[in-house]
């Protein structure tokens, strides 16, 4: 196991390089050094002078890859993509282009981002594992039908619309919570309920229906067949064979999301006025801070790679005949 | 018996099922049983002097004095910080009165050898001006840890290692604080800090042109932070103190602690509008120290997140793009409300604190808003007191709802929001670049008349009357010249109120747009007949570059814009592209035709006429101007040359009207049109007069909490059944389901047993 893990997180540095690069190639294939220092800047009476000043101070006035007039391993080490990439590997972020402290407000923004996901994703998946254990106990009656029709519209109903119907319904229709806004403390609790719900019920659709094909794959097969013959109740069928055996597909479909939950959620956040991660990362494309876009998709990746490394280790504890190696 | 935990799972999943909706039934016991559950400030917070406003998008930029120019850093920059002038905050024509200054200082002139000028002296013969403005005494900075010192006198946070910062990242993380009064030195200071090559600052390049010496002070100030810099890389960001008291120059001075002396070259009567803006803010020095020492600029410990000032509120809380608080200045010197105004403002109550003493406010709480539902969901519960504080437009946009919608208009009235209105400073037009070879200068005399018959042409063909009745909703006013109504040199009865190129006059007297015939005789007489070149035959193609990526919602205007020049049979090829493309465009004047718009920096008709003077042009200053057409034209320039020296007078007025016929004929800009501004308070707030050239204006609003809090308890009554009727719909549901469930787990029981029964 444990030369499996070393393995999987060498394979994730390669893959972090390769994010890193694409990002950047990306990134200033839209924008130049100049557009960023224009929008930096802002204002009115921005002159060329300043734009350069400010390219200077922030080491954009280097090549992007490769500098040709610089010697030996200069011509690569004396570049944007270098200087900008490096530093992360250690987990600096450095300044963003506005001057600001990344990691102070990446630890700023991580408690908001967490204290909105981290419900919505264990109070969701809970919700959707038994919402669909139930559709599939019902199987074959009109609970099912009308369980089944109800998740389909639910799926085909987009996020934004929840938002925008919830928001109506709960703070200006019925006035009971604050449409947005976000404190800490006992209003915490006040703030995140819409946007908890939201996030559960806009999920709930899609993932039933996932969850419900798993968990139908599984009850036909044989043990399913003699658990019921030892005469196991159906409960007992369903909540203790059938969900651990259907577990592979489910797990893999949460836990690689589980360190993303770091990230916030992009558009609840900048709905709901949360100040998390996601909207960090939103403002930063709006604002075309480079220096804040890398470090979100690097620690996105990073991220995202010791998801998948959980999700392997979690095979292992979830059916004991799976061996990494 | 062994309780297995797998139904257990059930229920627990059930009560998940209900946690939100108890979470909202709990709503009401976390507020304190309070009468409303949805407020979004802290509970009872209504009940304080606290003025609840949001912001847009981010924070905001800039708020170091040198830097901040632009409009959303205002709410914060002008009520801490205080140049000498500001605005009478009621008068219209706006008037200059002294912020910190006793008086507006009376320029003095003088020529080349010394002399004393009279305050009439042409332009061309005064040499220097020189501005003694009188500060006055007693005035206190809010309190600061810069000024702290201990009991032997000694700054106590001005000798800082990077270690002793490790865990400061608020200004308000420094437990004590000092204050000292306001000097003229301070501003002297302010003054050369406009060169630093270490912060951005735009006022710098045009200030070069008028202080005496700045420009050379400038090169001076380049080499003290090189030599400062040396052995250090360009990227590193903590800098030795650059204090500006060891570096003087001759056009700014302090002759006493509460004299300043400014010193111009030649005459710039508009110099005075500059003192009114925070460019001109004081700026300690202690403040410069303090935030220079290791380790802050990481932590963001500087002027340009935390400033220090004199104004009537200080900034206690920055939380990046989610909140910012303003509170009330403990030291502040206190400032009379004024007693008069223009014609009406009695009528409509703007009088009646007259003589009481600002700030009414205690504190001013700014919270990020994003989007638009929320925000103008939270305006109409009352949460915020008004949805845009240094916006215009977002008044404009409600008196638009109200008149497309009788239930919007029953409910702005019914909660009695005002939406007091105005026409700003400000307008949008079509300019013409003038580097173009078909619709710019031209290279021969009769291309050049061409050209001009093309340009006036296009000006009538575009139909801005039409264009404000559909893209703004009737919120504006056609322009007929580059002046607004509300500056000096907008004459009702003056070429600025009348285009006859593009207007003939109605029966009533009213500018009538000249019909469509005219345009395309002129378009005919430029050498394109039917929108067709005349000796190719080919049809003319105009390209249009727009300020803004094409977007659905822009569609519908990028459409008109063809739609009217397809009325003269022109073709138009719309360029709309992101505005840094189009910035890039314009400085490099490949542009053909463009949109654009100006919000005045001061109130003078200057400020909209430099615009079209030749010096000034963008391309030929690389940027640097901002003469965006890049229009030549030497009488207008020789007039202007004059005009800018002159006070507001006949003089003045004869220089503009010439000016305005000029570019009437010369049609280098499609006018475009002075959008309407309304601004947009809920009743509670008292004394909000629609302004766009008055930044500290937020000091004379007053609220009325008690009548906040009896209204917000009105409005956002909870309405509590749905929430048993969901759980109860929810029993109801899950009933015959668990019931279900029994009978099918007691049919598997009953098949078992039956099943064992039946065994040998």
């Amino acid at each position: 196991l444990i030369s499996y893990i070393v393995r999987r997180v060498g394979y994730g540095v390669l893959i972090l390089i390769g994010v890193n690069l694409f990002t950047f190639m990306l990134f200033f294939t839209v924008n130049t050094p100049d557009d960023m220092a224009r929008m930096n800047i802002g204002g009115k009476r921005v002159s060329q002078d300043a734009i350069e000043k400010w390219k200077v101070e922030r080491g954009y006035d280097k090549p992007l890859l490769w500098n040709a007039s610089a010697p030996g391993a200069g011509k690569v080490t004396n570049t944007i993509f270098f200087d900008r990439s490096v530093q992360l590997f250690a987990f600096d972020f450095g300044s963003s282009d506005s001057g600001r402290d990344i990691g102070y407000e990446l630890r700023q923004r991580v408690g908001p981002s967490i204290a909105v996901a981290v419900p919505t994703f264990l109070l969701g998946l809970l919700v959707v594992i038994v919402f669909s254990l139930v559709l599939v106990f019902f199987r074959n009656t009109y609970l099912e039908f009308w369980g089944f029709t109800v998740a389909v519209f639910m799926m085909a109903i987009s996020s934004l619309f929840y938002i925008l119907i919830g928001q109506f319904l709960f703070s200006k229709l019925l006035k009971l919570v604050p449409i947005s806004g976000f404190a800490g403390g006992a209003d915490l609790f006040v703030f995140l309920a819409l946007p908890v719900l939201i996030g559960i019920v806009s999920r709930l659709g899609g993932e039933a229906l996932f969850y419900r094909t798993m968990f139908l794959e599984e009850i036909g097969k044989d043990y399913v067949r003699t658990a019921r013959s030892k005469g196991l109740s159906e409960t007992v069928v369903l909540f203790r064979h059938v969900l651990r055996n259907a577990l592979l597909p489910i797990l893999t479909s949460t836990v690689a999301v589980l360190p993303l939950l770091f990230l916030g959620a992009l558009i609840m956040e900048s709905f709901f006025g949360i100040p998390g991660l996601g909207s960090y990362t939103i403002d930063a494309i709006n604002a075309q801070d480079f220096a804040i876009v890398r470090s979100m998709v690097f620690v996105g990746s990073v991220l995202y790679i010791v998801g998948l490394i959980l999700t392997d280790i979690s095979y292992t504890i979830a059916d004991p005949r799976i061996r990494l190696a | 018996m062994k309780i297995s935990w797998i139904p257990q799972l059930g229920s627990i999943a059930g009560a998940a099922a209900l946690a939100t909706l108890l979470g909202l039934a709990a709503a009401p016991a976390l507020t304190g049983c309070s009468e409303v559950s949805n407020n979004p400030h802290p509970l009872g917070s209504e009940k304080t002097n606290t003025l609840f406003v949001p912001f847009r998008e981010r924070s905001p930029k800039y708020l170091d004095p040198t830097s901040s120019y632009s409009n959303d850093e205002t709410p914060f920059t002008y009520q801490v910080y205080e140049p000498p002038y500001g605005y009478h905050y009621l008068k219209r024509p706006y008037e200059l009165v002294g912020r910190t200054a006793a008086e507006v200082a009376r320029p003095r002139y003088f020529d080349k050898a010394g002399n004393a000028l009279p305050d009439d002296a042409p332009g061309d013969q005064v040499a220097e001006t020189v501005f003694d403005i009188r500060i006055r005494p007693g005035i206190r900075y809010a309190p600061h840890p810069a000024f702290a010192r201990d009991a032997s006198g000694n700054y106590l946070y001005h000798a800082l290692r990077r270690e002793d910062v490790a865990d400061k990242y608020k200004v308000t993380d420094f437990k004590e604080t000092g204050t000292r009064e306001l000097t003229a030195d301070d501003y002297v200071y302010a003054i050369r800090r406009l060169a630093t090559p270490r912060v951005k600052s735009p006022a710098f390049s045009t200030m070069a042109d008028y202080i005496v010496g700045l420009k050379e002070y400038g090169d001076t100030i380049v080499e003290v932070d090189k030599a400062m810099r040396k052995g250090m890389a360009p990227t590193d960001r903590d800098l030795p103190f650059l204090d500006f008291r060891k570096h003087a120059f001759a056009g700014a001075e302090a002759l006493d602690e509460h004299t300043l002396r400014i010193r111009l070259i030649g005459k710039y009567p508009q110099f005075k509008y500059w003192l009114a803006m925070t460019f001109f803010a004081p700026i300690p020095w202690e403040a410069e120290k303090f935030y220079s020492q290791p380790g802050m600029v990481e932590k963001n410990l500087t002027l340009n997140y935390w400033p220090v000032g004199t104004g009537p509120f200080m900034l206690t809380e920055y939380v990046e793009n989610r909140r910012h608080v303003l509170a009330r200045n403990p030291n502040f010197h206190g400032e009379a409300y004024p007693c008069d105004g223009e014609p009406g403002d009695k009528e409509k109550g703007y009088l009646a604190d007259c003589g009481k003493t600002i700030p009414f406010v205690d504190q001013v709480v700014f919270d990020i808003e994003k989007e638009g539902v929320p925000l103008q969901a939270k305006f109409l519960q009352g949460y915020y007191d008004s949805p845009a504080i240094e916006r215009l437009d977002y008044g404009t946009g409600m008196i638009v709802a109200m008149g497309d919608s009788k239930d919007k208009e029953k409910e702005f009235r019914e909660k009695g929001i005002k939406l007091p209105t105005t026409v700003e400073a400000n307008n949008w037009y079509i300019g013409f670049n003038w580097l173009d070879p078909v619709v710019g200068k031209g290279d021969t005399p009769e291309q050049a008349e061409r050209n001009r018959k093309l340009r006036q042409a296009l000006s009538i063909a575009i139909d801005w009357e039409e264009h404000i009745a559909i893209f703004e909703r009737g919120q504006g006013v056609a322009a007929q010249g580059p002046l607004p109504p509300s500056l000096f040199g907008y004459r009702a009865d003056g070429p600025a109120a009348f285009n006859p190129v593009v207007y003939t006059r109605g029966a009533d007297g009213k500018p009538v747009r000249r019909p469509i015939a005219d345009a395309k005789r002129l378009l005919a007489e430029a050498g394109y007949p039917d929108g067709r070149d005349a000796k190719t035959g080919k049809p003319l193609v105009i390209n249009f570059d727009y300020i803004s990526s094409p977007t659905p919602g822009t569609k519908a205007l990028l459409d008109w814009y063809q739609k009217q020049f397809a009325k003269i049979g022109v073709q138009l090829e719309i360029r709309a592209t992101d505005y840094n493309r189009f910035q890039d465009k314009m400085t490099k004047g490949v542009a053909q035709m463009f949109f654009w718009g100006w919000l005045a920096d001061y109130p003078d008709a200057e400020n909209f006429l430099f615009m079209l003077y030749g010096p000034n042009s963008k391309a030929l200053t690389g940027g640097n101007g901002e003469n965006n057409t890049n229009y030549q034209n030497p009488e207008f320039d020789r007039l202007f040359a004059q005009m800018k020296f002159l006070d507001d007078g006949p003089e003045k007025q004869k220089l503009i009207d010439r000016m305005i016929e000029i570019l009437q004929q010369d049609a280098v800009w499609s006018f475009g049109y002075f959008p309407t501004s309304a601004a947009a308070y809920h009743q509670w707030v008292a004394n909000g007069k629609p302004t766009q050239i008055i930044r500290n204006h937020i000091g004379y609003l007053r609220l009325d909490p008690e009548l906040r809090t009896r209204k917000l308890a009105e409005w956002n009554k909870p309405i509590w059944w749905p929430v048993p009727l969901l759980g109860l719909l929810l029993v109801i549901g899950v009933v015959p389901a668990w019931f279900a469930w029994r009978r099918r787990e007691r049919e598997t029981a009953a098949r078992t047993l039956a099943h064992e029964r039946g065994r040998p």
